[in-house]
C-alpha cells in the first residue's frame, strides 16, 4: 500500500520526460530526421539543473516561487488520478474538480510569472495562455462530466475502477467526449494546433513566452512540470476513457500488469499526439476558440448522449 | 450567560451598540480623530456582538418579538429569528468586523477633507439598516429597513462628493433602487391583497389563498425588485457605477454584504412564503443566474478600473449563488427535498465565502488606490515592490474568487457543481438541457475569472511601474493590514473547515416552510470531508491542504538544496532584444484581456476608434501622433435604458400640458382624485 502511495507520487515526474521524448523522436522521423534520443529530455533537465541561474532585477516572489509551486501542483494531480491501480478509490483528493482547480493554479502561476519580469514576450504568452486555458475549461469540465455521469461519480478512482465504457452501451458517448478531452489536452498542454512547443519565434509562443525569462533550476522545474502535465493529460485520457488493465487489487500481478498498461497506452496515445502534430499546421490565435468550442460541443451532445440512452 | 445572548434583548442591544455609534459619531464631527476612534470602535464592538449573538441564536433557538402600535394596526417592528437570518446577522457582522478594523487607518485620508462624523453616521445606519432587513418579519417594517437601508449607502455612495462622478453614480444608484423598491412595493401590496396581512408569519400560513397566477407575478416582481439589489443582469448598472465611488471599506460591505439582502429576500420570499414553488421558478432562476455569472466576468475582463472590475466580479458571484438557489427551488418542486437543501446550502456557503474574499479584494484595492490616488489599472504596475502586504493580501483574494483550492472559494463553487450535475442526472429531458447550460456557464466563469484575476494582480502589482505615483506608495498602516490579513486568513479557514461549514449551511434550510412537509436532515460531511449525495463525489479539505504543503515543501527541499547545492544567482535586466527596457514595454491591462474581448465580440461589442493627426495634413504621409480608443459598447445603456428613457422623457412632455404651475389648479386635481377614489372605494 505505501509501495503503491510512493509510486503514485514519483511515477508522474519519472516517466513525464520519457513521453516529451517519444512525441519529439516521433515527429523528427515524420520530418526524415534521426532525432535526439527518447532520453534526451532527461538529459536536459540535468544539465540545467546544474546551471547557474540569472534572474530579472523585476521579478518579485511571484517569479521566484512559481517554478517550486507549478512543479508541485503538477505531482499533486500525479497522486490524484488513477495512474496504474484505482482500488485506493482515493476519496478525500481524487476528485474531478480538484484535478481541473489544481491545474487551474498552475496556470494562475505559470501566467502571474510571466508578466512579473515585465518583458513584452511574457506578458503576450500570459494573455494568450490565460484566453486558451478560459476557454478550454468549459469542454475540459464538460468532457470530464460525461463519464461521470455514465458512472454517477466525480471520483476519478471510482469512473477507472468501473467497467470499460467502450463496450458498453455508452460506447458514443464516450468516443465523443474522448475526442472533447482530446481537443483540450491538446490545447491545455501547449501542443500543435494551439501552441508549438520547439518556436522561438514571438508571434506564436504560448508557453514558451512565459518561461522565457528563466534559467537554471527554475527553467529546469518549469520544463519538467510542463512534461508532467503532458503526462497528466494522457494519463487521464488513457485511464479514464479506456480503463483497460488498470490494477482493481492490491495484488502484485495486478499492478505489474497495470503499470505495463500504463506504459503501453501511454505510448499510444504519445504516438498520437506526434502524429497530429506531424500533419497538421499552427492555427492562427483567433481560430482556436472555434476549435474549442468545438470541444466545448461534443463534450454537452455526448453528456445529452447519455442523459438519453439512460431514460 | 448565553440565554441573554440569545434572546430578544441580545438582538435589541445590538441595535442599541449601532444607535449609538451613529450619534456619538455626530456629537464628535468636530474631531476628525476623536469621531474616527468613536465610530470604528464601536463598530467593531457591535459586529463583535453580532457574532456571537448571530452565533448563539444559530444554535440554540429561533425568536420573534413584536413592537406594534393601536396607531397604525398594519405596521409593527417586529422580528423574526431563524437560523437564516442568524446566518445572515453572522455574515454581515463578521465583515463589518474586519472592514471596521480597516477603517480606522483608512478613514485618515479623509480627515480636514470631509465630515468624519457623517461617515461614521451613515455608516452605521447602513449596517443597522442591514440587520433589519434580514430579522425583519413584517412587509411594511421591512421596507422601511430597506429604505435606511438603501438611504444611509446613497449618502455613503457620495460621501466623496467633490468629484462629480461620484455625485452622478449615486443618483443612478438612488433611482435604481427605488426603481426595484417599486417593485418590491407592489409584491407586497399584492400579497397583501391576497392574504390581508403584511406579516410574514400569517402570510405564510395564508399562501393557499394567493391564486398561482399572482403568485407568478409576485415571483417576477419580487425577482427584478430585489434582483435589482443584488445586481444580476440586466438591472446591474447601477453596481459597477456606485460601488467604486464609495470609500473602500464601504464599498466592500455593499459588496460583500448588501448585495446579498436581495438574496437574502429571494430565499425568504420564494421558499419560505409562497409556498407551492412551481417548476419554472427555478428555471428562470437558474437561467438569470447563468447569463450573470458569464456575462458579470465578461464585463469585468473589459473593466481598467480596479474596483469597477471588482464590481462586476460580484454580479458574477450573485449568478454563482442564484445557481445554487435556482436549483434549490427546482428540486424543492420536483419534491426532491435532499437535494434542495445541497443546492441551498452551496448557495449560502458561496454567500459567506463571496463576502470574506470579495471585501478582501476591495479592501486591498482601496489601499492601492489611497497611495497612487487612481483606479485606472494602467497606471499601476510593480506595486508589490512598494506594497508587499497588501499584495499578498490581494494575491490570496484573487486566488480564492477563482476557485482555486485550497481556499474557500473552491468548496462553494465545488458544492454548486455537485448540484448541478445531480439536476443533469435526474428529472427530464428540458430541464436536463437546463442543468447542462448552467453547469455549462459556471465552468466557463471559472476560467474566464481565473483570465481576469491574473489580469488584475498582474497589471496592478507586477512587472515595472507605469507611472510616478507609484513610486510614492507606501505599505498600509496597521490596521488596514490586520483588516485585510484577518479576511485573507478567514479565505483559508473557510476553505480548510469547509466540510463542517458545509453541513452547517445544508441545514438552514430545514427550517424553511417550503421543507416542513418532509422534514429532513441532509448529511454532506463526514468528520472534515465534504460528501455528495448519493456517494457522487467527495473531497477532503485538510487532507488536501496537508497534500498541498507537504508536495510543495518537499519540492523546495529538494530541488533547492538537494540538487547542486552551490549553484550562483545573478540579478540581471529583463531581456527585451537589446533595446532600452521601458515600462511601455509591459503588457496593459486593456492589451492582456483585448484576445478575450475580440472572441466574444458578439457579445461585448468592442470599437476602435482611431485619430491620428498629420504633420501634413494634405500629404497625409507622416503621422505626428496618433490616438487609439479601445472600448466597448454598453448594450444594457444603448438597448434597453435608453429606449426607456427617452420613452419616460417623451411621456412627461405630453403631460406637461395639465402643469400649468398655478397652485389653484393643482388644488382642484388633488380634490378630483380625492372625489374620484371615494367613489371607486364604495
Amino acid at each position: 500500500m505505501v509501495l503503491i502511495l510512493i509510486l503514485q507520487f514519483i511515477l508522474t515526474p519519472v516517466i513525464s520526460p520519457l513521453c516529451i521524448g517519444i512525441v519529439k523522436k516521433i515527429k523528427a522521423k515524420f520530418q526524415n530526421r534521426e532525432g535526439a534520443s527518447i532520453f534526451q529530455p532527461y538529459r536536459d533537465i540535468w544539465k540545467l539543473m546544474h546551471k547557474d541561474e540569472v534572474i530579472s532585477s523585476d521579478a518579485s516572489w511571484v517569479f521566484r516561487c512559481a517554478p517550486f509551486i507549478i512543479f508541485a501542483t503538477t505531482i499533486i494531480v500525479g497522486v490524484n488520478i488513477p495512474l496504474f491501480a484505482s482500488f485506493s478509490l482515493n476519496g478525500s483528493t481524487g476528485d474531478l474538480l480538484v484535478v481541473v482547480y489544481t491545474l487551474a493554479l498552475g496556470t494562475f502561476f505559470l501566467a502571474l510569472a510571466g508578466m512579473d519580469t515585465g518583458s513584452a514576450f511574457g506578458g503576450f504568452g500570459s494573455s494568450r495562455e490565460v484566453t486558451v486555458s478560459a476557454l478550454a475549461e468549459g469542454g475540459f469540465i464538460l468532457s470530464l462530466f460525461t463519464i461521470s455521469l455514465i458512472i454517477g461519480t466525480t471520483n476519478l478512482f471510482s469512473i477507472s475502477n468501473a467497467e470499460v465504457l467502450l463496450v458498453s452501451e455508452f460506447f458514443l458517448p464516450t468516443v465523443i467526449s474522448f475526442a472533447g478531452f482530446f481537443i483540450v489536452s491538446l490545447a491545455e498542454t501547449g501542443r500543435y494546433p494551439f501552441d508549438n512547443p520547439a518556436t522561438h519565434l514571438e508571434l506564436t509562443m504560448i508557453h514558451e513566452a512565459m518561461i522565457l525569462e528563466y534559467s537554471g533550476k527554475r527553467l529546469a522545474l518549469m520544463e519538467w512540470a510542463a512534461a508532467n502535465k503532458f503526462f497528466i493529460f494522457i494519463a487521464m485520457g488513457a485511464n479514464l476513457f479506456f480503463p483497460f488493465g488498470i490494477a482493481q487489487s492490491a495484488d502484485i500481478v495486478a499492478i505489474l500488469f497495470g503499470l505495463t498498461a500504463l506504459f503501453l497506452k501511454t505510448f499510444i496515445l504519445c504516438a498520437m499526439v506526434g502524429i497530429v502534430e506531424s500533419s497538421m499546421a499552427k492555427s492562427r490565435f483567433f481560430r482556436l476558440p472555434d476549435l474549442l468550442i468545438t470541444s466545448f460541443i461534443l463534450s454537452a451532445v455526448a453528456i445529452g448522449l447519455v442523459q438519453i440512452q439512460s431514460l | 450567560m448565553t440565554n441573554v445572548i440569545t434572546s430578544e434583548f441580545g438582538f435589541l442591544f445590538l441595535l442599541f451598540l449601532y444607535g449609538i455609534g451613529a450619534i456619538g459619531s455626530l456629537i464628535f464631527r468636530k474631531n476628525d480623530v476623536l469621531a474616527n476612534r468613536w465610530q470604528s470602535f464601536s463598530a467593531i464592538i457591535g459586529s463583535l456582538w453580532g457574532i456571537f449573538f448571530a452565533m448563539g441564536a444559530f444554535v440554540v433557538r429561533d425568536m420573534s418579538f413584536a413592537f406594534s402600535s393601536s396607531i397604525s394596526p398594519l405596521l409593527s417592528f417586529s422580528f423574526h429569528i431563524d437560523q437564516l437570518s442568524a446566518f445572515f446577522i453572522f455574515v454581515i457582522s463578521l465583515i463589518t468586523l474586519f472592514c471596521s478594523v480597516y477603517g480606522i487607518g483608512y478613514i485618515k485620508h479623509y480627515y480636514n477633507k470631509y465630515s468624519i462624523g457623517a461617515l461614521g453616521f451613515f455608516y452605521h445606519l447602513f449596517i443597522a439598516g442591514m440587520l433589519m432587513v434580514v430579522t425583519a418579519s413584517n412587509g411594511l417594517f421591512f421596507l422601511i429597513a430597506w429604505e435606511l437601508m438603501s438611504i444611509a449607502s446613497y449618502f455613503l455612495v457620495v460621501y466623496d462628493r467633490n468629484d462629480a462622478n461620484n455625485v452622478k453614480a449615486g443618483f443612478l444608484y438612488l433611482v435604481m433602487t427605488h426603481v426595484g423598491t417599486a417593485f418590491i412595493v407592489v409584491a407586497f401590496l399584492l400579497i397583501y391583497t391576497y392574504t390581508g396581512s403584511f406579516d410574514f408569519t400569517s402570510i405564510q400560513s395564508q399562501a393557499a389563498l394567493i391564486p398561482a397566477v399572482i403568485k407568478d407575478v409576485i415571483f417576477l416582481l419580487a425577482l427584478v425588485g430585489f434582483g435589482t439589489k443584488a445586481g444580476i443582469i440586466p438591472f446591474h448598472i447601477w453596481l459597477p457605477a456606485a460601488h467604486p465611488a464609495a470609500p473602500s471599506h464601504v464599498s466592500a460591505l455593499m459588496s460583500g454584504v448588501m448585495i446579498k439582502t436581495g438574496i437574502y429576500m429571494m430565499i425568504r420570499i420564494f421558499l419560505d412564503m409562497l409556498q407551492p414553488v412551481p417548476l419554472w421558478w427555478g428555471i428562470m432562476v437558474l437561467i438569470v443566474g447563468s447569463v450573470s455569472a458569464l456575462l458579470g466576468v465578461l464585463y469585468a475582463l473589459t473593466e481598467h478600473d480596479i474596483k469597477k472590475l471588482l464590481a462586476y466580479h460580484s454580479i458574477e458571484n450573485i449568478g454563482i449563488i442564484l445557481l445554487g438557489l435556482g436549483s434549490a427551488l427546482v428540486f424543492t418542486s420536483l419534491g426532491n427535498t435532499p437535494l434542495a437543501l445541497l443546492g441551498l446550502g452551496a448557495g449560502l456557503f458561496h454567500t459567506l465565502n463571496h463576502a470574506t474574499f470579495k471585501s478582501l479584494l476591495f479592501l486591498s484595492a482601496g489601499s492601492v488606490i489611497n497611495q497612487t490616488h487612481t483606479r485606472n489599472m494602467e497606471k499601476f504596475g510593480g506595486l508589490i515592490k512598494f506594497m508587499p502586504q497588501t499584495a499578498l493580501f490581494f494575491f490570496v483574494g484573487s486566488m480564492a474568487i477563482s476557485a482555486l483550492p485550497p481556499f474557500n472559494g473552491f468548496f462553494s463553487e465545488w458544492l454548486t457543481f455537485q448540484t448541478l450535475l445531480q439536476g443533469i442526472a435526474s428529472a427530464d429531458i428540458f430541464l436536463k438541457s437546463i442543468f447542462i447550460l448552467a453547469t455549462g456557464a459556471l465552468a466557463a466563469t471559472g476560467g474566464l475569472a481565473l483570465a481576469c484575476f491574473v489580469k488584475a494582480f498582474g497589471a496592478t502589482f507586477l512587472a515595472r511601474p507605469r507611472s510616478p505615483e507609484v513610486f510614492h506608495a507606501q505599505e498600509s498602516s496597521l490596521s488596514q493590514s490586520v483588516g485585510m490579513g484577518g479576511l485573507a486568513i478567514l479565505c483559508l479557514v473557510c476553505g480548510v473547515f469547509s466540510g463542517y461549514l458545509g453541513s452547517l449551511f445544508v441545514n438552514i434550510g430545514t427550517k424553511l416552510s417550503a421543507f416542513q412537509a418532509m422534514p429532513q436532515i441532509l448529511t454532506i460531511s463526514s468528520g472534515s470531508t465534504l460528501i455528495a449525495p448519493h456517494g457522487f463525489g467527495s473531497v477532503s479539505a485538510p487532507v488536501l491542504f496537508a497534500l498541498f504543503v507537504l508536495v510543495v515543501f518537499t519540492v523546495i527541499i529538494l530541488i533547492k538544496f538537494a540538487v547542486n547545492k552551490n549553484q550562483k544567482t545573478e540579478i540581471g535586466a529583463t531581456w527585451d532584444c537589446g533595446t532600452n527596457l521601458t515600462p511601455r514595454m509591459e503588457i496593459t491591462s486593456t492589451g492582456f484581456a483585448r484576445s478575450i474581448i475580440l472572441i466574444f465580440a458578439g457579445i461585448l461589442r468592442p470599437s476602435v476608434q482611431h485619430e491620428i493627426e498629420y504633420h501634413d495634413s494634405a500629404m497625409r504621409y507622416f503621422p505626428k501622433s496618433r490616438i487609439v480608443n479601445l472600448s466597448t459598447q454598453d448594450i444594457y445603456q444603448s438597448y434597453l435604458y435608453q429606449p426607456l428613457n427617452s420613452l419616460i422623457t417623451g411621456l412627461s412632455v405630453r403631460f406637461k400640458v395639465i402643469q400649468s404651475g398655478s397652485m389653484n389648479v393643482y388644488v382642484s386635481y388633488i380634490l378630483i382624485v380625492v372625489v374620484v377614489t371615494i367613489f371607486l372605494s364604495q
